[in-house]
């Protein structure tokens, strides 16, 4: 396993995290890094606090402990760009939001409600084309997306700005077969060739295997970490997930 | 203000606009309800129209304080109760527990109860119970002009922070990964619909402004496709309400704000059966 932790360039440092929740301890004493280029993956079972990890990453509750995010060159950078694609996003699906509306409202000040400029709606063709999506979907309503079509425009949606970390919390869990492959292979090529760091959720050990190159085993704390066919390999995970990783670590 | 009177007796020769009151009523009414159509967007869109009864229940309050300390124009104690209720229940919406409608209807029945109660102590409730239904007609000339800075003001709020609103009445999460302070954004609007709720309370009444504030989106919604046609449809529908509810009103002799209520609601019914249709088409 890992003991570079202090010296090592890496992107995100996490050190020491806590979260507490009506006086109940979610997760402790939380240390991790995650380096450029790489997809770390966050796994262990319901309630080990890997969501509650990624909302402390994100802001969006109290914490105890430090966050730190370094650029390529090991500066500090001090306002990250946090791309997070969410599980199964809940929203109101009669909402009458189209994809336009939603990718202008993120990348302009430009009020949407007022329209949408030219360079803005090409602009967003762009990026919906940049993960695979066609430009028919801009004119879709949110609601009326399919799993595999909503995902793709969250993504879009979190590399603009192109994000110093991108979070994906179960990330596919709606979609069929045939679209986490294509999710998988853009996150990749992402992850590839813009030395992005990406921190994954994934309840399917299959996908952690094919796709992440590092893992974290939580239970409530860090429990194992580093490679990530190790961590897969470690007897605390196999015990945790109750089996032998023969068929699907491939 | 002249020039407005002269310029409606010019384009509305009618009977109905004979008269000073109905003038200034229509003007009042062509302000408010872009207003009132404009912020209804996103109450309906954030499911508060819970949070905008309540916060016209407490006007109630507000008004009573305002007779308690003696001061005579009530705008400014039901403003200083409202906000203070509003940021009160917004917090308690914020906090997440799964009883938060249950406690704004606390707050919103002990807020009536209490504006009851202090009301009839200081002489009697009937000298206020105008404040329950409002009337349009008592619209002066001087509130008129501030209707009209609070109609620009509230635009140019919705024109530079609609963006940031939108993506949070969408996902929270993702607008706090844009770096979007997510609780600023929620008081200002919460702040917004605060003041449209008390400058209008007294012409619109306790009852019915949460309908108002809720008719025009609701209707709109069931035939926009984007947010650029949902607001359209919101604006329009309700100064329609608005100008048809009080021309019928004159002619039917009833009180302006229901008849107006019942034009949007009817123009609800309608979008939601046209809205069916298209479903099933």
């Amino acid at each position: 396993m890992e003991n570079t932790m202090d010296t090592c360039k890496c992107n995100t440092q996490i050190r020491n995290i806590t979260v507490k929740k009506h006086g109940t301890v979610i997760i402790h004493d939380v240390s991790l890094d995650v380096h450029h280029g790489e997809i770390l993956a966050l796994i262990g079972l319901n309630g080990a606090g890997k969501t509650t990890l990624l909302n402390a990453i994100l802001g969006t509750i109290p914490y105890t402990g430090t966050i730190r995010f370094m650029d390529s060159k090991g500066k500090k950078i001090t306002n990250p760009h946090i791309g997070y694609v969410p599980q199964n996003m809940v929203f109101d699906r009669s909402v009458p939001v189209t994809v336009e509306d939603m990718i202008c409202a993120n990348m302009s000040g430009y009020p949407v409600w007022l329209g949408h400029k030219k360079d803005k709606i090409l602009k967003a063709k762009s990026m919906l084309r940049r993960v695979g999506g066609s430009d028919s979907l801009l004119k879709k309503s949110i609601g009326s997306l399919s799993g595999g079509e909503m995902q793709r425009v969250l993504l879009a949606f979190a590399l603009e700005p192109m994000p110093d970390l991108l979070l994906l919390d179960e990330p596919v869990s709606a979609v069929d077969r045939k679209g986490i492959e294509v999710f998988y292979d853009l996150v990749t090529s992402m992850r590839i060739n813009h030395q992005m760091p990406v921190i994954l959720v994934s309840h399917d050990l299959s996908h952690v295997a094919k796709y992440a190159t590092r893992a974290a085993f939580l239970d409530r704390t860090v429990i194992v970490s580093g490679d990530v066919k190790e961590v897969l390999k470690a007897p605390q995970v196999q015990e945790a997930f109750g089996l032998k990783l023969s068929g699907g670590a491939e | 203000m002249n020039f407005m009177y002269s310029l409606i007796d010019n384009i509305l020769p009618f009977e109905w606009t004979q008269f000073e009151y109905m003038k200034n009523a229509l003007i009042g009414i062509i302000l408010i309800t872009p207003l009132f159509g404009l912020v209804s967007t996103m109450i309906v869109n954030n499911k508060m129209s819970f949070f905008s009864d309540a916060l016209g229940h407490s006007a109630l309050t507000g008004i009573a304080i305002g007779v308690l300390m003696g001061i005579d124009n009530y705008v400014i104690s039901m403003m200083g109760f409202a906000l203070l209720f509003a940021l009160c229940v917004s917090s308690v919406m914020d906090s997440n527990i799964s009883s938060a409608d249950t406690v704004i209807g606390v707050f919103s029945s002990t807020g009536m109860a209490l504006g009851i109660v202090l009301l009839s102590a200081a002489g009697g409730f009937a000298k206020y119970t105008s404040y329950l239904i409002g009337d349009i007609l008592t619209v002066q000339p001087n509130e008129i002009k501030t209707l009209f800075f609070i109609l620009i003001a509230v635009v140019i709020i919705w024109i530079l922070f609609f963006n940031k609103l939108l993506i949070t009445s969408i996902n929270e999460n993702l607008a706090v990964s844009k770096g979007i302070k997510v609780n600023i954004v929620k008081k200002v609007f919460v702040i917004i619909v605060a003041v449209i709720v008390t400058v209008s309370i007294k012409w619109v009444g306790v009852l019915i402004i949460n309908s108002l504030l809720v008719l025009p989106a609701a209707a709109a919604r069931n035939l926009a496709k984007n947010m650029r046609s949902y607001h359209v449809l919101s604006i329009l529908i309700s100064i329609f309400s608005g100008i048809s509810g009080l021309i019928i009103s004159y002619y039917m002799g009833t009180a302006a704000s229901g008849t107006i209520v019942l034009v949007a609601a009817f123009i609800f019914f309608i979008s939601y059966l046209l809205n069916r249709v298209h479903v099933k088409a």
